[in-house]
């Protein structure tokens, strides 16, 4: 590996790590397309920045392009609390808007901006080590690095130091308001953070890779993990992974960097989208279709327990009553049989005992709402899950 | 350019009439159809959806080889189905909600586009160049062809809300009791929303992936505000959406160097402010004046009561008494006297106010919850 090389590759982890940390709040505070709408919003920022500075890399182009994504929360929050349209209209509103003022600065001073809305949107990694930050003629590194290792110092900081009331607030704003933490502070806080990361990170990677490593990797976390720390810990490292792996697909393909760590990115939530324990699409799947037959079952003994009369209780007369598919109801009874909760005796079926205890304590549970105890319940009688 | 040029060039030059026809369309393709989005607080949908369309292009144009602008568009409008289903399929099924469901597709969908896209400019081929304009919009390569496409896109989408009418406005403002009428709900949905990645798909060349969903919203957003009644902000979100096409691309002729994706979205945004603050029912303006009108007749009544309370005293109630002693009382000015006097609710002889019978009625069912005692 080249110096070259390992450079991107640090960037471009820390820039996941720094993205990971505020887009696990902004996930879990279902405001996830506010990192989009920064993301996109900075560019008059940048612009005007960009003409007042002439170095993408200032701290002030920094701080004006975060400040016009600040802008956008508070337009958006404006306009929501206006009551006119919905929250997620007013950022469909406010951002083109902003985007399109920043395309129209840049083409009104065409000649004398070299500032291309493609590099914005896109940005190039490849090109981040050659803007070198030169300290008394000593050359200490790329400039992105610094930058983006300022900001994710600072967010490491402003996260250690208020930890328990962006938890609080994230997830009981009421409670936190109580105990004195002032929910807007903390919310234009964490906005503050998340322009001034998507800015940092703009000029590395690109708005759309700042979108995806701040919403992709928390929530794939979230899908596997429901413990905040740990969440912020597995966010972490799945950016870096992205970042790692979608680095060499990169080399391996000569392809766009940021393209290739956002697909990494891509195909592993796919990945975890399907396989995930106990939230993922298959396990999803499975256990609906578990809760539908034991749902049946339940109809079924429950059908039983009415009807004390040998007519209601024969087997075909059960196919009719019901009105259940041949396949259906057989597996129905086999699984009541497995469970020892029926008998069948000349295709007459009647409850055992057990299946008597089950469906009264199901029904009673039903009666007095509280079908969430019958989960419970299952996992007693139950030998075999359907 | 002046306005009389620029009126004659309309008529006689065929670039501009194409590109101004063929905006003023698109605008009213999304404003119909973006109502629907803005009502189903899928708002945001377009925006992912017009991310999520470019891997799709990018397909269409590596299998063709060429730059056919209907492969490509469906390409965009397959890629676009994918991306969607794949959004309602994550928010359904995980407790990913609707919001990062969005973000994911949009940066992924796009992200993997790029990737894509340097294989494509890695490729000796010349037109490959015609790829950028998807990205950022350029009205200015409309040829009549598109215009064709746009105008059946929009017969399709009119027909079809016509046949649906009554099925998609009890959809949209009672989905229960539209199940429960035995529409098919689902077939409604994908009916809709294929119509919604259409219209996006189909303004992409136009405007351009970023600014695509202000296009989709804007003009219902601002139509919203003049009427509660579907059919007219249709109408409304048609009409703005036209005009902002029409004006958004004069701007851009008259003024070089300035492209039409953004102009478009600036003159959608100026309707959509202009109803926000003047539309007489919603409006932020009416709304403060309304506001300021209650809390003066509120202080009105404030003063009023306290010289009910005052007159009650007194045998007649018409018994002069001082200004003066008024003064110490919130609420109280010489304008809010004058205003009493013009509602004939007392009369002001110098530096005396007596209450009349009407202001003595008035005052003693002020806060009589009974009668009505608005006026």
């Amino acid at each position: 590996m080249t110096s070259a090389q390992i450079e991107i590759q640090l960037i471009a982890c820390i820039v996941a790590v720094a993205c990971a940390i505020p887009g696990t709040f902004l996930v879990l505070r279902r405001m996830a397309m506010i990192s989009d709408a920064i993301s996109h919003s900075i560019l008059p920022g940048i612009v005007v920045g960009f003409f007042l500075t002439e170095d993408l890399n200032s701290p002030w182009l920094i701080l004006l392009a975060a400040f016009s994504g600040i802008i956008t929360v508070v337009l958006v929050e404006y306009i929501q609390k206006t009551g006119l349209v919905k929250e997620d209209t007013a950022i469909g509103l406010v951002f083109p808007s902003m985007f399109s003022i920043g395309v129209i600065l840049i083409a009104k001073n065409a000649g004398d901006v070299h500032l291309d809305v493609d590099a914005v949107l896109l940005g190039e990694l490849a090109f981040a080590p050659f803007d070198r930050l030169i300290i008394n003629g000593m050359d200490v590194g790329p400039k992105s690095l610094w930058v983006i290792g300022t900001i994710l110092l600072l967010t490491l900081t402003l996260l250690i130091t208020f930890f328990k009331e962006l938890k609080i607030s994230t997830f009981d704003t009421q409670l936190a308001a109580t105990l004195g933490f002032s929910p807007v502070i903390i919310h234009y806080g964490l906005m503050t953070v998340a322009s001034v990361t998507t800015v940092g990170a703009f000029d590395a990677v690109g708005a759309i890779l700042v979108v995806a490593l701040m919403i992709a990797p928390p929530a794939m976390a979230y899908l596997l993990i429901k413990d905040l720390k740990r969440m912020l810990v597995l966010s972490a490292v799945f950016g870096i992974i992205g970042a790692l792996l979608g680095y060499w697909v990169a080399h391996w393909l000569d392809a766009s960097i940021a393209g290739s760590i956002t697909t990494v990115l891509g195909v592993l939530f796919f990945f975890i989208y399907l396989l995930a324990p106990n939230s993922g699409l298959i396990s999803v799947l499975y256990r609906q279709r578990r809760q539908k037959v034991e749902v049946h079952l339940l109809t079924f003994l429950l059908h039983l327990q009415n009807h004390t009369e040998k007519s209601e209780r024969h087997i075909n007369h059960l196919y009719e009553h019901i009105n259940w598919h041949k396949v259906k109801a057989q597996s129905v009874l086999d699984l009541a049989l497995k469970n020892n909760m029926i008998t069948i005796e000349d295709s007459i079926i009647s409850l055992t005992e057990k299946g008597e205890t089950f469906t009264s304590e199901a029904i009673n549970y039903i009666i007095t709402n509280k079908s969430a105890a019958i989960e419970e319940m299952k996992d007693r009688f139950f030998l075999f899950r359907g | 350019m002046s306005v009389q040029e620029y009126f004659s060039l309309v008529v006689t030059d065929y670039t501009l009439r194409t590109i101004t026809l063929g905006t003023a369309i698109l605008g009213i393709v999304c404003g119909m159809l973006g109502s629907f989005a803005v009502l189903r607080k899928q708002s945001l949908l377009g925006d992912a959806i017009s991310h999520a369309a470019l891997p799709g292009i990018v397909i269409a144009f590596l299998i063709s080889g060429a730059k056919n602008s209907n492969m490509l568009l469906i390409g965009a409008l397959v890629s676009g189905l994918v991306g969607t289903f794949w959004i309602s399929g994550i928010v359904k099924k995980t407790h990913l909600k609707s919001d990062t469901a969005l973000g994911l597709i949009l940066s992924l969908f796009f992200g993997f586009g790029m990737l894509l896209l340097t294989f494509v400019q890695k490729m000796p081929n010349a037109q490959q160049a015609g790829l950028d304009k998807y990205l950022f919009g350029q009205a200015a390569t409309l040829v009549e062809s598109d215009v064709w496409l746009m105008a059946i896109v929009m017969g399709v989408s009119l027909l079809v809300l016509l046949l649906f009418w009554k099925e998609f406005k009890v959809q949209h403002f009672d989905p229960d009791y539209s199940k429960s009428l035995g529409f098919n709900t689902r077939f409604l949905d994908v009916i809709m929303t294929t119509l919604i990645v259409l219209a996006i798909v189909i303004g992409l060349q136009t405007v351009g992936v970023v600014l695509m969903s202000a296009m989709l919203l804007a003009p219902a957003a601002a139509a919203r505000q003049w009427t509660n009644n579907l059919g007219i902000m249709i109408f409304l979100a048609a009409v703005f959406g036209a005009l902002s096409g029409i004006f958004g691309t004069a701007i851009s002729a008259t003024s070089n160097n300035l492209s039409t994706g953004p102009l478009i979205v600036l003159v959608a945004a100026v309707f959509v402010v202009i109803s926000f603050v003047f539309s007489p029912g919603r409006g932020l303006l009416f709304r403060e004046i309304r506001h300021w009108k209650n809390r003066n007749d509120l202080q009105l009544h404030k003063t009023l009561h306290f010289m009910y309370e005052i007159a009650k005293t007194h045998e007649d109630i018409s018994h002069p008494h001082k200004v003066k002693i008024l003064n110490n009382f919130q609420g109280y000015t010489r304008n809010s006297l004058k205003n009493l006097e013009d509602r004939e609710y007392i009369t002001v002889d110098g530096a005396m106010w007596s209450l009349t019978q009407k202001g003595y009625n008035k005052a003693m069912n002020l806060y009589n919850q009974q009668e009505n005692s608005y006026d």
